[in-house]
């Protein structure tokens, strides 16, 4: 069992922790060109109820597609989320490091940490990870959750210094993210509800993965979806495969050039809320 | 030159022996128990902050009695071994079995080599799938373990309390009598034992979540003791 001196505890801190018993390799000396998988579009959007958090599911390196059925969504605790862009190993290990971290954090104290807290770990870890993220092995991700305290939902994103930006309505990451950005910058309203907030998300993954080909698009043919999930004070829910498939279905027959409405008539403005579903 | 006495290593350990039980009976006791729902540890103690049983990892439970800063250090080392061996290798790695070994060890040592042995008895829960799976490792200020099958009782006076809970133990116990039983046993023939009194927590089956314990708190806690 591990026990330490009164003065070299590292307390509730997992990542302590490891470091303290497992050495960390040394990356200074380390260059070199590394052809990794990368994952790309990732979202997160606020409704009435809490956060909806998603991604799509290829990773790719280079141009060729290294996984169909990537996982770059995860719930971070009972009631925050954490989704990932940026080369896959090191942001699953992260990911997983996180989890740890706030569950240990958890136990250990008997309380859970606030969601700011929450937040200010994960960029505390992207800061640890800067002399790899100097090597090519990027990893943003945006952080979600259920700020219990407050009640409502709250999204972050980040930069690879460690940089935390709190976002008010919406949050992307990834390479596709400039595409899913404006249709959650269009999309988005004051009260969106559940079946609104996931019909944006998907909206805006499926034009993310219309113009950037590192996105994977849904794929019908073998049933891969985007994962999505949605946190409130109920705690991380991820929504099922059934209602995805029959949201794209509905989606594909409101996309299709032929039978849909047109978003801009002749003479008519813009219209409002045009991109939700 | 003077010599320092010789005392008889036996006379060493019972002193010692002594002194750590004396030490475990002035706190309150604590009753472990496995049931048709899962593992229901039940507590005596008056506070809601300092706790004596709680959350080591996704199926294992640790309980203490004794004196509270020492036990709260092995709960925060059972945290921690269980916490690293999850994560270097998986989270379905991680049993009671080895940590109660390494309990057992960690006591044994300080009880041998130490100044002071620790005035702690420690329960390490884990629940399976099945019933028959569920594991109870009581572990002794001294590193001895024992593994029970039913329930066990750690703290000052666990002979009668334990007589208390073989009459009316059965493994098909649902939660509700399973409390019942547990604090009439704590209380004992002269005392009755409330929600402030207590605290409850069990290894729950039912849970969806791999997190399977739970605590047992306010309305539920008072609802269920009737």
């Amino acid at each position: 069992m591990p026990s330490f001196a009164a003065g070299d505890d590292p307390g509730p801190s997992f990542v302590d922790l490891v470091r303290r018993v497992y050495p960390q390799p040394d990356l200074g000396g380390m260059t070199g060109e590394l052809d990794l998988p990368h994952g790309t579009t990732v979202l997160a959007v606020r409704y009435t109820d809490g956060v909806v958090i998603a991604g799509d599911r290829r990773a790719t390196s280079g141009n060729m597609i290294s996984h169909r059925t990537i996982k770059k969504v995860f719930s971070s605790d009972r009631h925050s989320g954490v989704a990932i862009a940026g080369a896959a190993g090191p942001a699953v290990e992260m990911v997983r490091l996180y989890q740890l971290q706030l569950e240990h954090y958890e136990k250990v104290e008997g309380v859970e940490l606030s969601l700011e807290g929450k937040a200010n770990q994960l960029s505390q870890m992207l800061r640890n990870n800067l002399p790899m993220a100097m090597q090519g092995m990027v990893v943003i991700p945006i952080f979600a959750g259920y700020d219990r305290r407050r009640g409502y939902g709250r999204l972050f994103q980040f930069d690879i210094t460690g940089g935390r930006y709190e976002e008010a309505n919406y949050a992307t990451s990834g390479s596709g993210s400039i595409f899913a950005g404006t249709v959650l910058k269009l999309g988005f309203a004051e009260g969106l509800d559940r079946d609104r907030a996931i019909g944006l998300a998907l909206l805006a993954l499926f034009e993310a993965a219309d113009d950037d080909s590192a996105t994977g698009a849904p794929d019908l043919v073998r049933g891969i979806y985007p994962t999505i999930a949605t946190i409130t004070s109920g705690g991380f829910e991820w929504v099922d495969d059934t209602e995805l498939a029959s949201r794209f279905d509905t989606m594909a027959g409101q996309l299709n050039p032929a039978t849909a409405a047109p978003m801009i008539t002749d003479g008519d403005t813009p219209a409002s809320g045009g991109a939700t579903t | 030159m003077s010599m320092p006495f010789y005392v008889a290593p036996e006379q060493v350990m019972k002193d010692r022996a002594d002194y750590a039980r004396k030490g475990i009976a002035r706190g309150r006791s604590l009753v472990g128990m496995i049931g048709a729902d899962g593992i229901l540890i039940v507590a005596e103690n008056s506070s809601n902050t300092l706790h004596k049983v709680s959350e080591i990892y996704d199926r294992i439970a640790f309980a203490g009695v004794g004196k509270y800063n020492e036990f709260d250090q092995l709960r925060i080392a059972g945290i921690r071994a269980a916490d690293l061996k999850g994560f270097a290798y998986s989270r379905e790695d991680v049993d009671a079995r080895s940590l109660a070994n390494n309990y057992a060890q960690m006591l044994g040592q300080v009880f041998t080599h130490e100044m002071k042995p620790m005035e702690v008895e420690i329960l390490v829960a884990e629940i399976g799938d099945e019933r028959h799976e569920d594991q109870l490792f009581h572990i002794l200020y001294d590193g001895s373990v024992m593994d029970e099958h039913h329930f066990t009782v750690l703290g000052g006076e666990s002979d009668s309390i334990a007589a208390t809970v073989k009459a009316d133990w059965s493994i098909e116990i649902d939660t509700p009598s399973a409390l019942k039983l547990a604090v009439r046993a704590l209380a004992g023939e002269d005392r009755v034992l409330g929600a402030d009194d207590l605290e409850v927590a069990i290894l729950d089956r039912g849970v969806d979540h791999r997190r399977k314990f739970r605590r047992i708190l306010g309305e539920e806690l008072e609802s269920l003791l009737g």
